[in-house]
Parts: structure tokens; C-alpha cells; sequence
């Protein structure tokens, strides 16, 4: 108990200084043009790392598996498809795609529909495989892939123009005109979300033990895929993509924290995002400067780390 | 008291419980018998709602317990599966503990702290309670789940096969605390066992189930003999008396 408040503490600290290093350390070119963006973008760093980690962790609960992400089955790649989608059919001057917020209403939707249909079909009461549901994501994710390089190369090539810049979203490239809205769904889902995480402790228990002990066990899990997809949703609308980032952050809180405690593991986990975000940007553009962004540092230990935890798994089960 | 309906399941095409009915005792203790596959584990799931069936309905003192509040039901109901296993890691007092999660979501009172003193007492776990589940043996273990059904201090108490792993001794100190829990605090107890002995000498009632049919339900005396138990094993089981109980001595018998 004691132990792991203090645990959290240390974290908080590591990424206060991280978050102040990154958003002072040698500021150039005049404060204050210099400053309001780097806080922007730790702002989004924050913001992705935290839905991220609370996306991951109380999706890992619900599916009773800690090696498959959301982003893993291929949730934030739909965010590209509708992009595209609506770009081909409606094109870029169109209500849905300058009116910003509907554009983003829209692509949440998507996102929540491909995810709900996605599990209801891999994650029903009958246990598959775990390589069998990895399979699954890795050729949804290739078809949806292939969907939009195909639409893509057919598009007008104006519209395509814009489409990219949209779809370009990174840590170096935020879309901060969708800060306050990604804000906004962050705190109300943690509002909304504060409440499950008792009935997500005992749900680390198993299906059968947590009917027992009286928790509307399917209604739950409704909640907290819907909750988890809007969430991945509205951090890959930010600053695209990081596949492996949940994976990471969830399983070292696992390890770290060592409890069932769901208030824990996702403020830890959090706070473990946010310093592998601006921590890791930070050492990436001043210590080692180079000019790629995390993200894909992210991926690649994420990666590594990945087939650790199978290899970790499979010797486990054998 | 709990009835049940002309439950019937399936999984696929294969049936596995057939329109079974029956009325469970009130304040008595109901073994379920019977060979493995008879649907004894799948009826249970599906009176404690951890599983839907096809046709037929469960009532909990006339009301539909599906149609029941998850919260309420857990109060009332609960149950203990036949084998249990844990993703997480967790010590033998923080499961227990998780008994009172229905009353206390998670917040526990003094009192809630009593009921789990208690549960952890009667199941002698006292010098393991800080010991973490996966330290501890097959027989713990079971009976550290068994406590945590007793601190859901529910009327009735539903146990798939509680004796797996135990040793006789701590086989009988559990039939004795279920005794206890029945004659003294008025529960419920409906328990599926495989030593017909444990049903003969413990239960006031038995259930008997064979290919999904209910083939049996009486009181205890009425099934341990001979020609009854035929029709359940299909094997001849000699019965001998024993200081007032029926002892069933099927060791080297011939079918
Ligand atoms: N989830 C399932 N899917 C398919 N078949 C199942 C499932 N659960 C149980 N069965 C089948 O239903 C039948 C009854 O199973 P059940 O577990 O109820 O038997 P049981 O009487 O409890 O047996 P045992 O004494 O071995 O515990 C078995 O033939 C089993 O194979
Ligand atoms: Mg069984």
C-alpha cells in the first residue's frame, strides 16, 4: 500500500521536471513564441499519454489479456480510413471536413461502431486464442491499410494534398485546434470512468467471480470498449498513431505496482506515459538530437518489448 | 427457497441439461451427485446466474432471478466454482476481503473487517492471511475461496465440488462449518460432491443428475442405497451402516 503511494509520487515528480525541462530547457528565438508551443505540445503529450494508458489498462481488464491493445486490433487505423473515406466521397470542402468538430464527432463514431462490431465478434464468451485474436488484428489492420492506399491513389490529387496534412499528425506536428475538444472527452471520461474502477478491480478476478460478487459484469464491458475506443480515438485524431505506447505503459504499471488496484495502475500508467512521452522527446531532441519524434523510438522498443512479453508468455503456458 | 423450472442448456447441438426441475430445501444442505458430465456444474452456473439457459427460469422466493438486480442477487446468492484461477495476485485476506464487495463496493466498514475475521477464522487461514494465493497450496487455496464466500455472508451458498484438493481432515472441518452455517445461522447449502460418503453422512437432501436428466431428488436415505445408486453410477455400490450412517464401500466393486 505505502509502498506503492510512494512509487507514485516518485513517478509525479519525474514527470513534473521532465514536463519543465522540456517546456524551458533552452529556449531560443524568444519566449514568448518559443514557450506556447512547447506547451501545446506537452499539452498533447500529456493528453495522448493519459488516455493512452487508462484506454489500455481498462481495456486489458475487460478482455482478460495484457499483450492485445486497442491499437493493436487496429482501432486507430480506422481513423485514417474515415479521413480518407470522407475526403474521397465528400471531398475536403466539405461540412465534414471543415467543420471541425464534426469531423471529429464522426470519426469517434466509426472508431466506436469498428470496435464494439470488432469485439463483439473476437471477444465473445467463448475464449480464443490469443495469437488466433492477434492474427485477426493484424489482417484487419492490413485490409484497412490496403482500403485506404487504394482510395488514396485514385483521389484527386488536390484533395489528396489536403487529406495528407490532415492525416500527418504527430508529436512534432500537433493539431492543436482539437486540444480543447481532446480536453474536454479526457476529463469527462475520467469523470464518467471514476466509477467503474471498483467494479474493474473485481473484474480482475475473472467473469464468474465478479457476477458472484454482483457486478452487471456485460454492461461493464460495453462501457469500458466504448469508453476505451473514444478515448484511443481522440488521441490518434492528435497526434496520430502510437501503436505500441499502451502495451508498454500497462504492463510495466502491471509489474511495478503489483496490485489489482485499478486507481493505481491507471494513474500509474498514466504517469508512466507521460514521462516516456516528454521525457523520451526530450532526451531524443536535446541530448541524443536527433530530429525523429518518439513515436517512432516508442514503436520500435515497443516492438522489442512485444516479443519479450510473448516469448515471456509462451514459456509460461509451456 | 429456490425453484427451478424446466431449465434446459445446450452447447452446439449436444443438450447437457434437459428440463430439469426441482425445489431447493430451505435451511438444509442439498448435495448434487452424480457421474462427471451430468450437468451438475452447468445447472449450478445457471441457478447463480453466471450462465443463461436455453428454456426454463429460476426463481429465488418467486421472483425471477434474472430479472433480478446484479447487486441484490450477490447479497443473497453465492457461489463457489469448481476450479478457480486468478490473472492477478492477491493475498488471502484481500480475496476474502472482496466477499464484501457487494456491500461495501470496495470501502470496508468495521464491520465488513468483522465478517472477514470471521470467514478467515472458520476456515483456519489465520496464519496465512498476509500470504499471497499463489504461495500457497491446492488446499489452501480452495479454502481461502471458500472463506471468501463466507464473508459474502449470502442465505444461500452455492459450492462446486469445495473438497477438490483437500485432505480429509480439512474435508470434514468444512462439512462441519457448512453443518454450522445451516443449523445455526439458517443458511442455505447446495454442494456438488463427488465422495458420496461426504453427501451421505453431511446432506439432508441429494440431487442426482445423469446425462443432463434429473434421475434423483429426495431425502439423503432415500438415495444412498443400493438400487438407487445403481441408476445414477450404473454400478453396484454396497451400502453398510456405520454408527448410524450410510457408508458406501464401492472400491472393488464390479459393475
Ligand atoms: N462451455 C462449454 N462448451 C461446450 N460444452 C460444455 C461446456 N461446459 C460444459 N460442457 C459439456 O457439458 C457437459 C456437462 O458439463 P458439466 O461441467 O456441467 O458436468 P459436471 O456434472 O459438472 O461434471 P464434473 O463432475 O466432471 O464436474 C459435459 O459433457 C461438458 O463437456
Ligand atoms: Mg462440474
Amino acid at each position: 500500500m505505502r509502498k506503492n503511494r510512494t512509487k507514485l509520487i516518485v513517478l509525479a515528480i519525474i514527470a513534473i521536471i521532465s514536463i519543465l525541462l522540456f517546456c524551458l530547457y533552452n529556449i531560443q528565438g524568444g519566449f514568448s513564441y518559443a514557450f506556447p508551443k512547447r506547451v501545446e505540445r506537452v499539452l498533447a503529450m500529456i493528453i495522448t499519454g493519459t488516455a493512452i494508458a487508462y484506454a489500455t489498462v481498462t481495456f486489458q481488464t475487460v478482455t482478460h489479456n495484457r499483450l492485445l491493445t486497442p491499437s493493436m486490433m487496429g482501432v486507430d487505423s480506422m481513423y485514417e480510413v474515415v479521413q480518407t473515406v470522407i475526403f474521397f466521397f465528400a471531398g475536403s470542402a466539405s461540412i465534414f471536413v471543415v467543420s471541425r468538430y464534426l469531423n471529429f464527432g464522426l470519426s469517434i463514431a466509426a472508431m466506436v461502431l469498428f470496435a464494439l462490431i470488432l469485439y463483439r465478434f473476437l471477444f465473445r464468451a467463448d475464449k480464443h486464442p490469443i495469437f488466433l485474436l492477434l492474427l485477426a488484428g493484424m489482417i484487419i489492420g492490413t485490409l484497412l491499410g490496403s482500403l485506404v492506399t487504394f482510395l488514396q491513389v485514385i483521389i484527386d490529387p488536390v484533395e489528396y494534398e489536403s487529406l495528407q496534412s490532415r492525416l500527418f499528425a504527430s508529436f512534432m506536428n500537433v493539431k492543436t485546434e482539437l486540444l480543447l475538444i481532446a480536453i474536454v472527452i479526457l476529463v469527462a471520461s475520467f469523470i464518467y470512468g471514476y466509477r467503474l474502477l471498483r467494479d474493474l478491480d473485481v473484474m480482475s478476478l475473472g467473469r464468474e467471480n465478479a457476477i458472484n460478487l454482483g457486478v452487471n459484469y456485460d454492461k461493464i464491458v460495453l462501457k469500458v470498449l466504448i469508453l476505451s475506443s473514444v478515448l484511443i480515438a481522440t488521441s490518434t485524431a492528435l497526434v496520430g498513431p502510437i501503436t505500441f505506447l499502451g502495451l508498454i505503459v500497462s504492463n510495466l504499471a502491471y509489474q511495478f505496482f503489483a496490485t489489482y488496484k485499478h486507481s493505481v495502475l491507471i494513474v500509474g500508467a498514466s504517469l508512466i506515459s507521460i514521462i516516456a512521452l516528454v521525457g523520451g522527446q526530450f532526451l531524443v531532441l536535446h541530448v541524443f538530437q536527433l530530429s525523429t519524434t518518439i513515436s517512432v523510438i516508442i514503436n520500435f522498443i515497443g516492438g522489442l518489448y512485444f516479443i519479450y512479453l510473448i516469448l515471456k508468455e509462451s514459456r509460461k503456458a509451456g | 427457497m429456490i425453484e427451478i423450472k424446466g431449465l434446459s442448456k445446450s452447447f452446439g447441438k449436444k443438450p447437457v441439461v434437459e428440463n430439469v426441475s426441482l425445489t431447493i430445501q430451505p435451511k438444509a444442505i442439498t448435495s448434487f451427485i452424480g457421474p462427471n458430465g451430468a450437468g451438475k456444474s452447468t445447472l449450478l452456473s445457471m441457478v447463480s446466474r453466471l450462465l443463461d439457459s436455453d428454456t426454463g427460469e429460476v426463481f429465488l422466493d418467486q421472483s425471477d432471478v434474472k430479472k433480478m438486480k446484479s447487486n441484490e442477487f450477490a447479497k443473497r446468492v453465492a457461489i463457489l466454482r469448481q476450479s478457480n484461477h486468478l490473472n492477478v495476485r492477491l493475498t488471502v485476506r484481500e480475496l476474502v476481503a472482496f466477499g464484501r464487495y457487494p456491500y461495501s463496493k470496495g470501502r470496508l466498514t468495521p464491520e465488513d473487517e468483522e465478517h472477514i475475521d470471521r470467514a478467515i477464522e472458520y476456515m483456519t487461514l489465520g496464519d496465512m492471511e498476509q500470504k499471497f494465493l499463489d504461495e500457497l497450496s491446492g488446499g489452501q487455496k480452495q479454502r481461502a475461496f471458500i472463506s471468501m464466500v463466507i464473508a459474502q455472508d449470502t442465505e444461500y451458498i452455492l459450492l462446486d465440488e469445495p473438497l477438490n484438493n483437500l485432505d480429509m481432515k480439512h474435508s470434514v472441518q468444512i462439512m462441519k462449518i457448512l453443518r454450522k452455517l445451516v443449523d445455526e445461522l439458517g443458511k442455505t447449502v447446495v454442494i456438488v460432491l463427488h465422495d458420496i460418503n461426504f453427501a451421505s453422512v453431511y446432506s439432508d437432501r441429494i440431487v442426482a443428475l445423469k446425462d443432463g436428466r434429473l434421475v434423483k431428488d429426495g431425502p439423503t436415505n432415500d438415495i444412498i442405497n443400493s438400487e438407487a445408486l445403481r441408476e445414477v453410477y450404473d454400478m453396484h455400490i454396497p451400502v453398510q451402516e456405520q454408527d448410524g450412517c450410510r457408508i458406501c464401500v464401492y472400491f472393488n466393486s464390479h459393475s
